[in-house]
């Protein structure tokens, strides 16, 4: 799917525009930076409730795409600014990490890690 | 080619402004046209030293060297050094506070992940005195 459908799916808003056009086939939901680095290989959604700048980070080591804050949280500026520099999509959304993840997963959006 | 090297100062004070030196250092093996994987390496494993040099070391300094055939990465800082390098090798062990866990970070997970990112890696340690960490990473190696 492209980073459009996930924002459609997640009834979502957009905070940093970069480019919706990008296909995304896997994605990681966690708040533990460490566990993104850890884990994740050839992912391209980072879902998270963690809200300062090294989310952006992260995701940059990692070569996201798009990054979707959960519940509804507002990232301050520096990491809006960080993110517009790297051409990522921000995205946030009212659904919790569970319901976010799920709604993505049944939309055909896997793990990446397993095979699964 | 002789060797591109390039220093970095890593700010202690500043949560905000770690990993500026690692994303610089993706940003330029990227433009030198490096493979994505080895870059995704480099990156992540000095991503995950530079956190660990504000975390726990009040910052420091990055040495990185950028080779055709590899990329050497030199962190060194002047904190309280590794008391025990076996446990903090040891996936899930963490000294972090817990007011680094509310950061996204001290899940124990850093020196495992460097590990598994480089081909080599050596930690030089001494209580009190600080920590010099060195790591490479060959640009064909297929992980």
């Amino acid at each position: 799917m492209k980073i459009s459908d996930v924002a459609a799916i997640l009834d979502a808003q957009v905070l940093v525009e970069g480019n919706m056009d990008t296909e995304v086939k896997t994605a990681c939901g966690s708040d533990m930076m460490s566990d993104v680095l850890a884990f994740v290989k050839d992912q391209s959604v980072l879902l998270t409730g963690l809200m300062n700048p090294q989310v952006v980070r992260t995701a940059e080591m990692m070569d996201m795409h798009c990054i979707v804050f959960v519940r509804d949280k507002v990232p301050d500026a520096t990491v809006l600014r960080l993110a517009e520099d790297r051409d990522m999509t921000v995205l946030q959304t009212r659904y919790r990490m569970f319901t976010a993840c799920g709604k993505l997963y049944d939309a055909g959006l896997r793990g990446g890690c397993e095979k699964e | 080619m002789s060797g591109l090297s390039l220093k970095y100062e890593v700010p202690g004070d500043d949560f905000t402004r770690a990993g500026e030196a690692s994303s610089d250092v993706k940003r330029k093996l990227k433009k030198l046209g490096y493979d994505p994987d080895a870059i995704r390496r480099v990156a992540i494993a000095m991503y995950e030293g530079e956190i660990n040099m504000v975390i726990h070391a009040g910052g420091g300094q990055a040495f990185v060297t950028i080779e055709p055939q590899r990329v050497d990465i030199v962190l060194e800082d002047h904190g309280p050094g590794i008391a025990d390098v076996e446990k903090a090798m040891q996936a899930g062990y963490s000294t972090a506070p817990d007011q680094v866990r509310s950061l996204g970070f001290g899940a124990g997970m850093g020196l495992p992940n460097m590990k598994k990112y480089t081909d080599e890696m050596t930690i030089d340690t001494e209580v009190g005195k600080g920590t010099t960490l060195k790591m490479t990473v060959l640009v064909n190696h297929k992980s």
